[in-house]
């Protein structure tokens, strides 16, 4: 039994805390529950294999660190929270398209589950079939399933060069026609920003075939982004307006409120609180916040 | 049959007619897929058309006490197509509509029976594809790959099936039909969508699909790197991994698959090669002329003793051909042959094969190995006669060694193929009871009752309950 496991134990409510940058997520916590904090630290890391085993309560920042050093990075943001934290949020990184989705990108979960035991899903390849899909389940489950002490992510290697330009004039709904692989297209209504990732030429290249659609100057990054993600299809951003910041060709969308959350059909609650009920019987995980 | 069957197919006939099969040649057929066991017993096969249909066997099988299980192309590896306690088998293959393609939000709606292949050739005229690609792809089902979350050569950039899937139509175990995931970036709650593909038909039945689709890289290069040796390419893959580079292919086949595949269709492997590296990047031309400039110095530097890069789309095309055409070749050189699938940290690549080598050895099978390397997705294929007595349980027993094998390197049961029936008995030794136990209660989630292809993946002594007739079944698909 593991350190984590005996401070979670077996009974009462429980709420893990990370960074606290999404902590309203979900509903409010009921305040009898019991505050623990998930291990931290790198625990292995073998950059040739392209993955990363890290405790849940290591800090994103000093993971990006870690991976940095070996020139590599992966799909968690770097946004003052926790690698166990950003799981079970399971928001990907603004750069999605070029990071690669958060929920590929978690390949083994370590958790401690409502009874208090050690639960462990997935393998520590980067291909695994290993059953049915624990870690999948996990992220985004808000903390109701199952507390993660650890997890194996999926690492990537940094490009020879990523460059952000911005152009006033061009329709970004194109963009994605012009460059191949953008790695995030961010439209505030009045100017487009772009990720380009690549070879250095690759990049070039890609700027050359922007410069058909309107003018680009480089900046030196993303535009700041509102605190609250709305998910939308890529097809209905265009009808944005207000203040906003839009992914372009994924459909997140970052405004200053909140999404209201969507009502999900009764087939769907009746499979998710069978779910909840089949790994938190007694509802001690995180009491208060629902994932659905 | 007998009379309970006969109520059963009254039933079954009353909604499709004559698409109900349930004659003893088209049971013999359906009682396996395309692994190496002999199978299990199926009850009546039904050919549906819609999901409605789907949703009103589901319903009778449940009235009638008859579990279900769903079948795209039956080129599932790991038997988990395989109908257990005579279910009755929901035919997927005629539902193979391409509903629709967006190529602005880059989705297309796609029916479960469509074959993998041909949506790929579909979407060609548009520019796209459908990235997964497993060697079975013109006759497996996009049904069928998000049953196995399977995967292929192009998965080592691209990502096997579950990064394609945007949402999925489901009917569950009883017969209620929801959809899974969403079009929108990140939908809300449980990713449920995640959680279904993989479930080897044992969360319920797929009858529509969104999937992902691809546009076609501006630039490909395809590369052919000659070794004395397996290690020697194995050494090289990962070398290449570590340089930072992720090709969108890397494949491994050593002297006896390669030989075996120059027999076949000539497409100008060496010979001598004790194994061969195809290697292929893409994306715009001078990233791809640099990658592939790498990829050739770092082979050298590692022992190559020849690369040859396509010099056109046609020599490209052929160097694809030999590996495509892998599984053909072998069987022109052995009546039967087992294809293992297990994986490995790159770096242990080298190593679990010269321990499959000798696994072979001992068992005194022959065996050759062709694989996704750029993933640590080993591959071996023991070769045999089925018709030599006893001869399938040597190679059972070699395949378990494998598996060990794989284990104690740090790897893991199956790379693609699935647990099914194939790897169910060897869960035990990469998962504890409790992780079990939690897989259990994720699939009770979907459906309660266990009555969607019971009888896989989980050990049995895990299963429901109200299945505990099915406990013996297992040891009948023991080929
Ligand atoms: C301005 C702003 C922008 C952001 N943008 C992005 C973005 O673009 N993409 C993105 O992904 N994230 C984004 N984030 C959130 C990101 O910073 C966090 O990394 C993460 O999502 C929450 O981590 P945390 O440690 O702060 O979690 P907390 O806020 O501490 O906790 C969030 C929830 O997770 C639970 N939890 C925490 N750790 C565990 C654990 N080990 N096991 C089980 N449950 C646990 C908590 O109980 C709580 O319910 C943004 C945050 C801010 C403030
Ligand atoms: C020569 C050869 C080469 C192969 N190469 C590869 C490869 O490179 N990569 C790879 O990953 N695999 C490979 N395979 C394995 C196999 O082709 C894949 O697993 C394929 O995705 C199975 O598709 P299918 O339509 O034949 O499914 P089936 O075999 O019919 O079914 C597979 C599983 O999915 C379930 N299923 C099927 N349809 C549905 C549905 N509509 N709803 C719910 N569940 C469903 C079944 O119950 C079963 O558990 C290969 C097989 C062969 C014979």
């Amino acid at each position: 039994m593991s350190d984590f496991a005996k401070v979670v134990g077996a009974e009462g409510p429980v709420t893990v805390v990370g960074g606290r940058t999404r902590w309203h997520v979900g509903g409010e916590i009921h305040s009898g529950a019991r505050e623990v904090h998930a291990p931290s630290g790198v625990v292995s890391y073998d950059p040739a294999e392209m993955t990363v085993a890290v405790r849940a309560g290591t800090t994103t920042a000093e993971l990006a660190a870690a991976l940095a050093e070996a020139d590599q990075r992966c799909a968690l943001p770097e946004r003052g929270g926790t690698v166990g934290g950003s799981v079970v949020i399971g928001e990907n990184h603004p750069e999605v398209l070029g990071r690669g989705w958060l929920t590929s990108s978690v390949l083994q979960v370590t958790y401690i589950s409502a009874e208090g035991k050690v639960v462990r899903g997935g393998g520590p390849t980067v291909k695994n079939v290993s059953g049915f899909d624990l870690p999948r389940l996990i992220v985004g489950s808000l903390g109701t399933l199952g507390l993660v002490e650890e997890v194996i992510l999926r690492t990537n290697p940094i490009p020879p060069r990523s460059q952000w330009v911005e152009s006033h004039d061009a329709y970004p709904f194109t963009i994605a026609s012009q460059v191949l692989r953008p790695s995030a297209v961010l439209w505030n209504g009045s100017s487009t920003r772009v990720l380009l990732e690549g070879h250095a030429p690759d990049v070039a290249a890609s700027l050359n075939s922007l410069a058909s659609i309107g003018s680009w100057s480089e900046v030196d990054g993303s535009f700041d982004l509102p605190q609250h993600r709305w998910s939308l299809q890529p097809a209905e951003l265009n009808g944005c307006s207000g203040a906003f910041v839009a992914s372009i060709g994924v459909g997140t969308v970052w405004r200053d409120e909140p999404q209201p959350r969507p009502v999900l059909p009764p087939s769907v609650i009746e499979i998710s609180t069978r779910m909840k009920n089949n790994f938190d019987p007694t509802g001690r995980l995180n009491p208060g916040r629902s994932a659905f | 049959m007998n009379t309970a069957d006969d109520a059963l197919l009254a039933d079954l006939k009353r909604v499709l007619g004559d698409r109900v099969r349930a004659d003893s040649a088209e049971r013999a057929l359906l009682r396996r897929d395309a692994s190496v066991f002999d199978g299990g017993s199926a009850g009546p096969t039904c050919l549906c058309e819609s999901t409605e249909e789907v949703q009103r066997v589901v319903r009778i099988a449940l009235a009638h006490g008859r579990s279900v299980v769903p079948r795209g192309a039956g080129t599932g590896l790991a038997g988990g197509a395989i109908p257990l306690g005579a279910p009755v088998i929901i035919s997927l293959s005629r539902m193979n509509r391409i509903l629709e393609v967006d190529t602005n939000s880059r989705i297309a709606w796609v029916e479960p029976g469509v074959v993998n292949l041909d949506l790929t050739k579909h979407l060609t005229p548009l520019g796209y594809h459908f990235a997964p690609d497993p060697s079975s792809q013109q006759v497996c089902t996009i049904g069928g790959n998000v049953g196995n979350n399977s995967g292929g050569p192009h998965c080592l950039a691209y990502g096997v099936t579950n990064a394609h899937i945007l949402a999925i139509e489901v009917v569950l175990a009883d017969g209620e039909i929801v959809t899974l995931g969403g079009l929108d970036a990140e939908p809300s709650g449980y990713d449920l969508r995640g959680v279904f593909i993989g479930g080897e038909g044992m969360l319920g039945i797929t009858t529509k699909v969104a999937v992902r689709i691809t546009p076609n890289p501006p630039a490909v290069s395809t590369l052919l790197l000659s070794f004395d040796t397996p290690r020697d390419a194995a050494a090289t893959v990962s070398a290449v991994i570590a340089a930072g580079i992720v090709p969108a292919a890397m494949e491994v086949m050593d002297q006896g698959i390669t030989i075996a595949v120059e027999n076949y269709v000539n497409v100008g492997y060496p010979r001598d090669a004790g194994a061969v590296l195809l290697a292929e990047v893409d994306g715009l031309p001078d990233g791809v002329a640099i990658d592939a400039q790498r990829i050739s110095d770092i082979g050298r530097e590692h022992g190559a003793t020849a690369v040859r890069q396509a010099a056109s789309d046609e020599e490209r095309m052929l160097l694809w051909k030999g590996r495509k055409t892998a599984f053909g070749a072998v069987a022109q050189i052995a009546p039967n042959y087992y294809l293992h699938d297990t994986v490995v940290p790159r770096s242990k690549l080298a190593d679990t094969l010269e321990e499959v080598y000798r696994i072979a050895d001992e068992h005194d099978l022959a065996v050759v190995n062709v694989f996704h390397a750029g993933d640590g997705n080993l591959h071996p294929l023991l070769l045999f006669n089925g018709q030599e007595p006893g001869i399938y349980d040597r190679v059972h027993a070699a395949g378990a060694k494998i598996v060990e094998a794989s284990l104690a390197a740090g790897g893991v049961l199956s790379g693609e193929h699935g647990i099914g029936v194939e790897k169910q008995p060897y869960m035990h030794q990469m998962f504890s009871e409790d992780d079990l136990d939690h897989q259990e209660r994720l699939r009770h989630a979907f459906d309660p009752a266990c009555r969607s292809n019971p009888g896989k993946v989980i050990p049995v002594g895990h299963s429901c309950a109200d299945i505990q007739s099915l406990r013996n079944v297992p040891e009948e698909v023991w080929g």
